[in-house]
Parts: C-alpha cells; structure tokens; sequence
C-alpha cells in the first residue's frame, strides 16, 4: 500500500499530460469547424469541444473510459460490439499459444542443456527466429495454415507460441545450468543418475527463472494473438477491433480496445506473478 | 566397523597434471600416503598445495593423471558408486528450496532408501550434529556455522565409511569454529568413522587428528607426515599443554620449509 502514492501521483500526472495532448492535438478541427460557420469561439468552448468530439485525433480519457464501460458493461457479452466478447476471442488464442509456446521452450531448454548438439544446432536458430519481424510473417502463417484447412484459433495460436517460446528456452537454459559446480559435484558424490539430477537440482533451481520468462512470455503470447488477428480483416478479437477502429477513423474505439489489451495483459502477467509467489513461498525462497 | 588394521585410503606415487592455456599445472606429484581406518587425517598447507585437489581425486571427482589410488581396496570410482564416503564441501551448499530435513533426506532419496527409513536417518543425523528442533527451517534461516553441521548430518546420515571434508569450518569465524571442532572430534569418536579433513589451520590440525599431512605447492606434494601422540580424549585445553605445542610448532616448521625452496 505504500506504493499507492506514488502510483496515483504518477497515473495523475499522466492524466493531466493527456487532457492537455487532447485539446492541443484537437483544437485544429474545432478552430477549422468554427471558421467555417464563422464563428468566434473562446478559450473555454474550444477546450470543451476538444473533448467531446465524435472523431479527436486523441481522445480524452473520459472518453476511452466511457467507451471502454459501455464496451464492456453494457454491452451483452455475444455482441460483437462487446469487448469482453472480442477479449475472450484474443485471450483465447493467448493461452493455447502461450501453453504451446511454453512447453516448447521448456522441452528445447531440456534437449539444449543435456545436449551440446542441440546447444550448438538449435540455440542460434531459436535467436535467428526472433529476429524476423513476426508482423511480416504473420500473414504467411495464416495463409499458409489456412490452405491446410486450419483457420481461426490455429493460427493465432501457432503466431503467439512462436513469439511466447523464445523468451521460456533463454530463460529455461540459464535455469537449468544455475547450480552451482558444488551442488553438482555433490550429487556426484551420492552417484545420482541424471534423472535424479534433473528433477531434483536443475528442475527446483530453474522455477525462479521459470516464472520470470513465463511472465515475459505470456506478453508476447498476447501480442503474437492480436497480430495474428490483423492479416485476416478484422473478423473479430481485439486486433480486429483495432484494424476496424483505424479503417474508419474511430479512434475512441482503437483506444479502448489498447487499452483492454493493456489491463488484459496486466492480469495475464499478475496471475503468473501470483502463482510464482505462492509457488516460491512455499519453496522457502521467496525472500 | 571395519578392523583398526584395514586401510580406508591407499595413494601411491599419485600425481595429477592440469592441462592450462599456460601450459601444464602439477596440482599433485608422487603423492603417498596411506590412511588407515579409523584414523582422522588433515591434509594442511598453503593454498595450490593440491590438498583439496587430492580430496577429490579419493572422492573420484578428479582422475590421476599417473599412479595409483585405491578407497577401502577400489578405485576411487568404485568407492564412489559403492557410497563409501560423505563429502563435506567449504561451503554448506544446502540447497535453498529444502529445509533442513529434505536437505539431509537428499542423499538418501537418492539412494532410494524407504520412506520411514529417510526420515529415522535424517533425524538420527540431524540429532548428532545438535540441530534438533530446526529440521524445518529452510537454510537461510540458519546461521552459517548451523548449516554447515547441516551438511554435515546430511554427509553422515547414510553412513558411508569414509568422511571427506574440505575445510569445513574455513569461513566461520573462531568461536563457531572451535565449537564444531569439539563437536566434530565427539562424533569421530562415537562414530568411528574415517576422517580426511582438509584445512590451512594448524591448531585445528592439531587438535583434531590422529595424523597430520603436511603439504607443498608447485608441485603438490607431501613434505611431512606426522603421527599425532595425542589421545584420543582431547578436551579444547589440551591446546595449552607442551605436547600439542610441540606438534603444532612441527608443523609449522614444515610449512615453512616447504616455503622456503
């Protein structure tokens, strides 16, 4: 709780810096609009008119946050104006690629950490892959998928597992090789098999690392699913709702849909956050 | 208990060379020594005098480049498959996601012992070192010199003939030290296991061995071998009499010989 002062003076802080980004980035229209009918307006009537335009250019907080409530509490839920509706879509294909991506990442760490062929093979690929930009591919995966007959959740899916994997196999690996010689060399002292190795040193020294590179690829996981949702014109999810907001200009909507997406990964990131500390409390190593 | 006349460890012309970006380390050459069981050794000299590094070579953690090494009449290796010793490392290395009793357990859930037997072990051993009632604490909730007694029991509780230890004690500060030297000695006692112990303290030397190895460095070697005349009832006093004095100056005569070529 100490940290709430500090939050609230930044977040009104941030406000503030908005509301003032609105009227200036605004005023244009409204100044344009007036000269047109030719009339004079003064400062406080270009200041109120800044915020409540159909189409700002940035629209002003209260605005999003309407926006977002009627999207999301007034609207019933199976209404594709709903963006619980399109949340669910995005959120959807996050936690299947997210799972996929995950599970990939822990299985190559394994194969790296015990394997100097794979270390050597895989690892400089698994960079490689990281550096193609994924809004390029994206779409190749979808067509390429979709000519398979997979379509939908798929693909979004497979979008996000290659983004959410990487970050799991750098973090894993580092994990796995975190104990020390010492701790080895005493296994070695017991004549314990690698198996035993494994589960019982490198699986417990890895979680702490385990948690930190879940929590980075949970994000990207979101990300990779709402890219994904770009290529296929906006069918529905939060990219489509994004895409759909910038083709005709909604911009209000464009912004509340960043911002679900925002506090959808906050609660993404905070639930693995909850479970790494209850995890780790329990493991006596949450100092 | 093995008879006081069979040997635990048996080196003979031991060395072993590192093979370094500069060149070639002699980290041991024509090391003998002979150990008996039963008997308490310390390794002592300055630091690169190859003592830990001959620890490990009876703990098969490293291999001899030439000569021969036999733990209780096997290879090293065999020994070591055989769990015929405990190793003790400089530091507790517990493993931070284990209290203290899983971490005594450790060794014993991997040599698969029963559920029941585990526990009556980790709690025998747990008891002999004196840390009775924190078998659930994690380690960093101990101080430096209770864990170490923790690795300690965790390196007794499968009863391995053989206890390796390499300078236990060096990072704890006096008071500890001497208390778990006194504590160490009682155990060796009652338990009459074999003790090579690794050090660069010549009153701990003294005072807890039956024999005293002296060491070099450059190459790593023995200079002196020094059978204790002390009894095996040592209480910390009997670091003021003439006898331990006399033992504690020959070594350190050794030591500084072996500084001065």
């Amino acid at each position: 709780m100490r940290s709430l002062l500090p939050v609230a003076t930044v977040s009104m802080f941030v406000i503030a810096l908005w509301y003032v980004m609105a009227v200036v980035m605004n005023s244009a229209w409204t100044l344009d609009q007036a000269k047109r009918s030719g009339v004079e307006l003064s400062f406080s009537e270009i200041v109120f008119d800044t915020m409540e335009q159909e189409r700002p250019r940035l629209p002003s907080p209260h605005q999003v946050a309407l926006e977002l409530w009627d999207a999301t509490i007034d609207k019933k839920i199976t209404s594709r104006r709903s963006l619980v509706f399109h949340g669910w879509v995005t959120l959807s294909a996050t936690l299947l690629g997210f799972l996929i991506g995950s599970l990939l990442g822990v299985l190559l760490a394994v194969s790296i950490v015990h394997s100097r062929v794979m270390d050597m093979g895989v690892m400089p690929w698994a960079i490689a892959s990281q550096t193609i930009p994924i809004l390029a591919l994206a779409p190749m995966i979808i067509v390429i998928l979709n000519s398979v007959g997979l379509s939908g959740l798929i693909p979004k899916a497979i979008i996000s597992a290659y983004l959410s994997f990487f970050p799991v196999v750098v973090g894993m690996v580092s994990g796995f090789r975190s104990p020390e010689f010492m701790q080895q060399d005493l296994m070695r002292t017991y004549n314990a098999t690698a198996w035993q190795v494994f589960w019982k040193l490198r699986v417990p020294a890895s979680l702490p690392f385990l948690f930190t590179s879940l929590k980075i690829g949970i994000a990207a996981s979101l990300v990779g699913a709402i890219v994904g949702e770009l290529p296929t014109g906006a069918v529905a999810g939060l990219g489509a709702r994004l895409l759909a907001g910038s083709y005709y200009g909604q911009t209000t909507q464009i912004w509340a849909a960043l911002f679900s997406a925002a506090i959808l990964a906050a609660m993404l990131v905070g639930t693995i956050g909850m479970l790494q500390r209850v995890t780790l409390a329990r493991m006596g190593m949450d100092r | 208990m093995p008879s006081s006349s069979s040997i635990a460890i048996d080196a003979r012309d031991v060395g072993l060379r590192f093979d370094t970006a500069d060149g070639y380390v002699e980290a041991l050459k024509g090391v003998n020594l002979t150990v008996n069981s039963g008997e308490f050794v310390s390794l002592i000299g300055p630091s690169g005098c190859g003592k830990t590094t001959f620890l490990r070579v009876v703990a098969a953690l490293e291999e001899p480049t030439s000569g021969q090494i036999m733990v209780n009449g096997m290879s090293p290796d065999e020994a070591r498959r055989a769990r015929a010793y405990g190793y003790v490392f400089q530091a507790a290395g517990l493993y931070p996601w284990r209290t203290i009793f899983r971490n005594v357990c450790l060794p014993l859930e991997v040599m698969r012992f029963g559920r029941e037997e585990r526990a009556e072990r980790a709690r025998k051993a747990i008891e002999m070192v004196g840390l009775g009632g924190f078998e659930n604490r994690f380690p960093w909730q101990l101080s430096g010199g209770m864990q170490q007694r923790a690795s300690i029991a965790r390196a007794l509780c499968f009863d391995a003939e053989i206890l390796l230890m390499d300078e236990p004690f060096g990072a704890l500060d006096e008071i500890v030290r001497d208390r778990l030297n006194e504590h160490l000695l009682s155990l060796w006692r009652r338990t009459g296991k074999t003790v090579a112990f690794v050090t660069h303290s010549i009153p701990e030397a003294v005072y807890l061995s039956t024999k005293i190895v002296v060491m070099s460095s450059r190459p790593g070697r023995i200079t002196d071998v020094i059978e204790s005349p002390l009894g095996r009832d040592r209480p910390l006093e009997i670091r003021d009499t003439s006898v331990f004095l006399e033992v504690a100056q020959r070594v350190r005569a050794g030591l500084r010989s072996s500084h001065d070529d």
